[in-house]
């Protein structure tokens, strides 16, 4: 029985891999033939990043069993962090600099992901829920008054006025509410699927490892969990931090696609729109998380929803309504629940 | 007067400081009045209402438009949204969150969420993303205070005010009246009520009505106040009531005003006295530390974990 449930998951591991690399190679294909519209590959790399931000805020909310309403904080966190460390770093190669800066991304959003993960971890439901909110606000009152310019002496810092002065050759990078203008476009869609590659490699093994299982006990009993002897902080912290990582290197790649960021961007709406991700996919399942991600970026893109322009927006949200209450529905369910039986009764009668 | 300098400059600091304060609790009276809605729902439906804000915004629309266009006076204006308002509320909770009853939270949350998209697109197609100046109702004349060294607006007075009387109003209606002890029921446990022959999904849809109804008023003031009108007004508001009311204790009719009031006033001082562009920082932290000593909020029942 064991075997068998281990057989499954693995199952659904390699076809979450699969499913990746076969869009990635489908798409390169249709991209490299000429079959993709230009708005269409101007949305490869944003996609790639809100999927990775789905996969990250999933194991937060369907792994580790906590609502964060402010993961788009560590997002900015790791798009600003990234997007001065790509302006700033000396590496000529394109794809090194890019890599450095995903790296510092993951970096500074894991360092605020600790700071931030140490007391909201101690509340619970929709209190924590709140906490989370709230820091993804108080971040962004942060990078909206913060000044970054760099010269000929390293970076410069200074917050809430723009007290900085350039030694020769200086220019500003962060330049508060103003955000970071002219970045140099590096993000790739190749790096986006690295990205994503990596992160479900780390997610599945993280799992199916003794601390995912830990984790998981925390989300379904904490109390007996803890009763046994699992270090609730520890793992707690460790789900936490990685996900916030995930969304930094997530951040940067998103950054380091766009022309400007602005703290805007990261805002509220945007955490509720990645948690919209996990929710429709499906709490704790990857590879819903990443159909939902990349089809509700694509949506409003693509050209049947163009033609309705004012209406894209008031359709989406009719969608969402819908599905949800599709999903939820009594009848519905039973419908699934009844095929799924019929098709495990089929698995059952072939062995 | 018999004042020096130094006196002179104290009394002055003093009156600037009481200024801020009552523009502090003015702006925390909205606050309390939005977090009543949020509060109110959450204790009987246990669901965290996004759209409650988005319901602000269309109150205000509908009172903007009746009194400049159909150039109704402001009290009819304000009872039409009230109107207008209550019967969107329960049409919101019948059609979007009543079908969503045995769901987990967090789908009947991405509803809310659907919904409030739906209202802010909604009213940009219906009244387009321009801003729209809200009248002012009140005289612009100030009241005067100790011969006209403290100021007190009009709009400041009547949402006090406004407050008061809606706060004296709920806690007669959920203590005495037999709908008020029946939402009070239902919060406790909705099975229970259910046995005792109380008809819990008209206590929802009850309490629904009367939050939508105080979000318009809700919305009137604040647009008072702020005077610009965007199909997003409300979502900003909306997010700091909300947290208004979790910090005086989500459930709590008394924490709505406890803390809608102190995040009104921590706000204004905030930005006053410490930095502008910083006050929501400096509010949300507040929450933040305030949550993690009491994980319930101010006056929020502590509820024992059970094995």
């Amino acid at each position: 029985m064991n075997k068998l449930k281990m057989s499954k998951t693995n199952r659904v591991n390699f076809a979450t891999y699969g499913m990746v690399i076969l869009a990635y190679i489908v798409l390169q294909v249709m991209g490299n033939a000429g079959m993709l519209s230009s708005t269409m590959k101007g949305q490869l790399v944003p996609i790639c990043a809100y999927v990775a931000m789905a996969l990250s805020l999933n194991l937060t909310v369907g792994v580790l069993g906590e609502l964060s309403l402010g993961h788009a904080g560590f997002m900015s966190v790791g798009a600003f962090a990234g997007a001065v460390a790509a302006a700033a770093l000396p590496i000529p190669s394109d794809g090194q600099r890019l890599a450095a800066a995903m790296v510092i991304g993951a970096i500074a959003a894991a360092v605020m992901g600790t700071l931030v993960g140490i007391p909201v971890l101690r509340l619970n439901g929709d209190y924590l829920a709140i906490v989370t909110l709230a820091f993804g606000q108080i971040i962004k009152s942060i990078v909206e008054n913060l000044y970054i310019g760099m010269d000929t002496q390293g970076l410069r810092f200074s917050f809430l006025e723009n007290r900085i002065v350039f030694k020769d050759g200086g220019r500003m990078i962060l330049n508060a509410a103003m955000g970071v203008n002219g970045i140099q476009k590096i993000s790739t869609f190749t790096a986006g699927f690295i990205l994503i590659m990596l992160i479900l490699i780390v997610i599945f093994n993280l799992v199916g490892s003794r601390a995912g299982r830990a984790i998981m006990a925390l989300r379904d009993n904490r109390i007996a969990a803890e009763s046994v002897g699992v270090p609730v902080t520890k793992y707690k912290l460790m789900a936490f931090v990685i996900s916030a990582a995930m969304a930094g290197a997530a951040g940067t790649l998103f950054a380091l696609g766009q022309n400007t960021i602005t703290a805007n961007k990261f805002d509220f709406n945007t955490s509720i729109l990645i948690l919209v991700f996990v929710v429709l996919g499906g709490q704790g399942n990857m590879w819903g998380s990443i159909l939902a991600a990349a089809f509700l970026t694509i949506l409003p893109e693509t050209p049947a929803m163009r033609g309705l322009a004012d209406y894209r927006m008031l359709i989406y949200a009719v969608i969402l309504i819908l599905v949800m209450l599709a999903t939820n529905n009594p009848t519905v369910q039973d419908f699934i629940n009844a095929n799924f039986r019929k098709k495990k009764k089929k698995e059952g009668a072939a062995k | 007067m018999g004042l020096n300098t130094r006196q002179k400059t104290r009394c002055i600091a003093l009156l600037i400081f009481l200024n801020h304060l009552l523009n502090g609790i003015s702006l925390g009276s909205v606050y309390a009045i939005i977090a009543l809605g949020y509060t109110m729902v959450y204790g009987i439906a246990k669901m965290l209402n996004f759209a409650h804000g988005d319901v602000i915004m269309v109150g205000a629309y509908i009172c903007f438009f009746a009194v400049s266009s159909f150039s109704l006076p402001p009290v009819i204006g304000v009872l039409l949204a009230m109107a207008l308002c209550t019967v969107l509320g329960m049409v919101i909770e019948r059609l979007a969150y009543k079908p969503l009853r045995q769901a987990t939270s967090l789908a009947v949350l991405i509803t809310a969420i659907g919904v409030s998209y739906f209202l802010q697109n909604g009213a940009q197609l219906l009244w387009t993303s321009n801003i729209k100046m809200f009248p002012s109702f009140f005289s612009s004349q100030p009241i005067e205070l100790f011969g006209g060294e403290l100021k007190v607006s009009v709009a400041a007075v009547v949402t006090v005010a406004a407050c008061i009387v809606i706060m004296l109003a709920l806690t007669w209606f959920t203590g005495r009246t037999k709908m008020g002890k029946a939402m009070r029921a239902c919060s406790e446990d909705k099975s229970a009520a259910q046995l005792m022959g109380i008809n819990v999904d008209a206590t929802i849809s009850m309490t629904f009505a009367i939050g939508s109804a105080l979000a318009a008023i809700a919305g009137v003031l604040f647009c008072s106040v702020y005077p610009t009108l965007t199909p997003t007004t409300g979502s900003m508001p909306g997010i700091k009531a909300f947290t208004a009311a979790v910090f005086g204790g989500i459930g709590s009719i008394p924490g709505a005003l406890l803390g809608g009031v102190l995040l009104g006033v921590i706000e204004i001082f905030a930005g006053a006295y410490i930095s502008t562009q910083m006050s929501n920082a400096i509010v949300f932290a507040v929450l933040i530390v305030v949550l993690l000593v009491r994980p319930t909020g101010l006056l929020g029942k502590q509820i024992r974990e059970k094995v």
